[in-house]
């Protein structure tokens, strides 16, 4: 296997408050190959934004990685300063926020936001800025790019605005691309078109892409592999078709239960008994234990085995034994 | 976009309207032009004589539309202290005023912006929270005092900067200057401080509020995740927004400026139009407070206009909106 675009290894970020000090991200590890699409999936509040804006280095102070690592093609990134970081995103690393109506500057013409984008990470002209940014709206299906490159971003709907911001997500054709939620805002009729999109986008230029959701629903239709995060941790990573087919955590299982899901043909939707707890309440051991149906004294002691990119599948002592189904 | 012109055109011309009718009643209510005109010895005569080649005995309807047709044409009568056209008095105080507003206003706007701007984006820094505890009693100190503590200081103590006047001024025909001299330029830095402070701080401090608000914003953070420069996403992107609810306030500050002249004026001594309505008070000289009236609406309402025509220049949302959408 070739070098990962990504690798997260152990990364912790803190928040500290008056009361103590939070770990909305904790030890938590995968890697992303290139054209390689990651879903991250979780309750709100799990720390799954907290990761994606620990990777581009855009985290909101006071919270901070305060361990662990994070290379990019093999180069650390953790650690760089300011302008180095800089440098970085929108080049290497491209992100896509959830709600398109509010990620666009409303002053300025689209036209201008792509170009001056352009300008900062590559060695081009203007005119040439321009000419790529039409092709770069055509690309992701703004109809007569040409004429629309010079409409405010009050112009388009939702779904079109989305493609803007996709469009400005790659225009300097980045590595990586982290989409945090990036359908959750969109009325249910463009969401399979703004994934779809994404995926195809992504494919033909090899770009790894960390799929920040909360639905399952997307993950099983666009992501290779998947990573469920619980309270900050990981709890179960693999391919997608395993980890919905035959989740070993007894959180997925549970989260798998709750959503509709035609490959798992399933009748009856159950709900996880119970909400995740917040991050100043964890519980001592595994923090789903309070909600779990397996939990044993073990659990209530030990967090569960850490999860390294390359081994094992679940955070758990007393893993979900999967009946191999004959296919 | 032209219809809604149009309208606000409109608006304006009713409030200047109104604003003629109140500077109007004042030649009928306040004290009797007659008595003020004639002296002791009139005669009933005298009196009915004046009474009919002022108009005095016309419709008040006619009077007032008199009144108006005249002010357009900047005809504001004769002063009763003066004894010569208020228009030829006011133009020969204006330049003072504007003079001093202007630099005011641009001390205000530049320096307001500025700090605004520095304190948003710096605002945990310590040069921040000095300004800010500073800009507290530009705020809450009235301008009188702000400008005999700086004639205290400046002129009396240090003996740097004159305490009056407008020092040393060249006159261009239709314009007297004190841009020119030496003593003219420096006669304008305490008046142009004590002026536009207020203004200043008031600024400043939407600016900062309103950018801290815009820099929470998607789309800054978006700018940011994009790796645009810093200075890119703090001027481009941040500030153009933070304009967008600064130019009312802006606008109408800086109008502000000019009807607070007055008391700046007065404290020193400056020979604006400020300082001839104060003393036009006193001797209820009513032409000449009449027309301070106009002129001080009229400015109003133009700079009102001008803030909405801005609108228009930086917000495109506006533009379709009111163009009647698509
Ligand atoms: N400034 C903060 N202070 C305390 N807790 C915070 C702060 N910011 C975020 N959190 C917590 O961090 C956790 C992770 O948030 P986030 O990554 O946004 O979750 P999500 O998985 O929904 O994207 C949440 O539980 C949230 O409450
Ligand atoms: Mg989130």
């Amino acid at each position: 296997m070739s070098e990962p675009v990504l690798s997260v290894r152990d990364l912790v970020v803190e928040i500290p408050t008056r009361t103590g000090v939070l770990k909305p991200v904790d030890r938590v590890s995968y890697d992303i190959t290139e054209g390689e699409i990651l879903g991250v999936v979780g309750e709100s509040g799990a720390g799954k934004s907290m990761t994606g804006n620990a990777v581009i280095g855009l985290l909101d102070r006071p919270a901070r990685i305060s361990g662990g690592e994070i290379l990019l093609k093999g180069r650390r990134i953790d650690n760089l300063n300011r302008d180095q970081m800089r440098r970085i995103r929108g080049k290497e690393i491209g992100m896509v926020f959830q709600d398109p109506l509010t990620s666009l500057n409303p002053l300025l013409r689209i036209g201008d936001q792509l170009t001056e984008t352009m300008l900062a990470h590559l060695d081009i002209s203007a005119d040439e800025a321009r000419d790529r940014s039409i092709a770069a709206l055509d690309e992701v299906g703004i109809p007569a790019a040409a004429s629309r490159i010079d409409s405010y971003p009050h112009e388009f709907s939702g779904g079109m605005r989305q493609r803007v911001v996709i469009a400005l997500a790659l225009c300097a054709e980045p590595a990586l691309v982290i989409a945090d939620e990036p359908t959750t805002a969109l009325d249910v009729s463009v969401q399979a078109q703004i994934i779809a999109l994404l995926k195809r986008l992504c494919r033909d230029r090899g770009t790894a892409v960390m799929l920040v959701t909360h639905d399952m629903g997307v993950i099983a239709e666009a992501a290779d592999r998947v990573a469920v995060m619980y309270a900050g941790r990981l709890a179960e990573l693999g391919a997608v078709r395993e980890v919905v087919q035959r989740p070993r955590h007894p959180y997925t299982e549970g989260l798998m239960g709750s959503t509709p899901l035609a490959s798992r043909g399933q009748r009856r939707l159950r709900q996880i008994p119970g909400s995740m707890p917040r991050l100043g309440k964890l519980p001592a051991g595994c923090a789903f234990h309070p909600r779990c149906p397996k939990a044993q004294e073990a659990c209530r002691v030990d967090p569960g085995p850490d999860l390294s990119a390359d081994q094992g599948r679940a955070a758990c002592w007393f893993p979900v034994e999967q009946v191999e189904v004959a296919e | 976009m032209l219809a809604y012109i149009i309208r606000r055109v409109a608006q304006s011309i009713l409030v200047l309207l109104v604003v003629g009718l109140v500077a109007f009643s004042m030649f009928r209510f306040v004290g009797d032009p007659i008595d003020n005109m004639l002296g002791q010895e009139r005669t009933q005569a005298d009196i009915d004589r004046l009474r009919i080649e002022l108009g005095l005995d016309q419709p008040f309807v006619v009077q007032y539309y008199k009144f108006l047709s005249t002010a357009v044409q900047g005809n504001f009568g004769v002063s009763y202290r003066q004894g010569r056209p208020v228009s030829t008095i006011i133009a020969e105080r204006a330049p003072a005023t504007l003079e001093l507003a202007a630099v005011s206003g641009i001390l205000a706007l530049t320096i307001g912006i500025g700090l605004g701007v520095f304190t948003a984006i710096r605002r945990d820094g310590w040069a921040s929270n000095i300004i800010m505890s500073v800009s507290l009693i530009g705020v809450s100190l009235p301008t009188f005092l702000i400008g005999i503590l700086l004639i205290y200081l400046f002129s009396v103590e240090l003996d740097m900067l004159p305490s009056f006047g407008r020092g040393e001024v060249v006159d261009l025909g239709w314009w007297t200057t004190g841009f020119l001299t030496e003593s003219g330029l420096k006669a304008l830095i305490l008046p142009s401080i004590t002026l536009g402070l207020y203004q200043m701080t008031l600024i400043m401090r939407l600016v900062r509020s309103e950018m801290l608000e815009v820099l929470r914003q998607d789309y800054i953070r978006f700018a940011r995740a994009r790796g645009l420069k810093e200075r890119a996403v703090n001027f481009r992107h941040a500030l153009k927004n933070t304009m967008v609810p600064v130019i009312t306030v802006t606008g109408l500050q800086l109008g502000a400026i000019i009807a607070f002249a007055i008391i700046t004026e007065t404290v020193f001594q400056w020979p604006g139009v400020g300082l001839l309505f104060i003393n036009a008070i006193q001797f209820v000289d009513i032409p000449v407070m009449a027309a301070y009236l106009m002129l001080i609406s009229v400015m109003f309402v133009g700079i009102n206009l001008i803030v909405d025509l801005l609108y228009f220049w930086v917000d495109p949302r506006l533009r379709a909106d009111r163009a009647g959408g698509h």
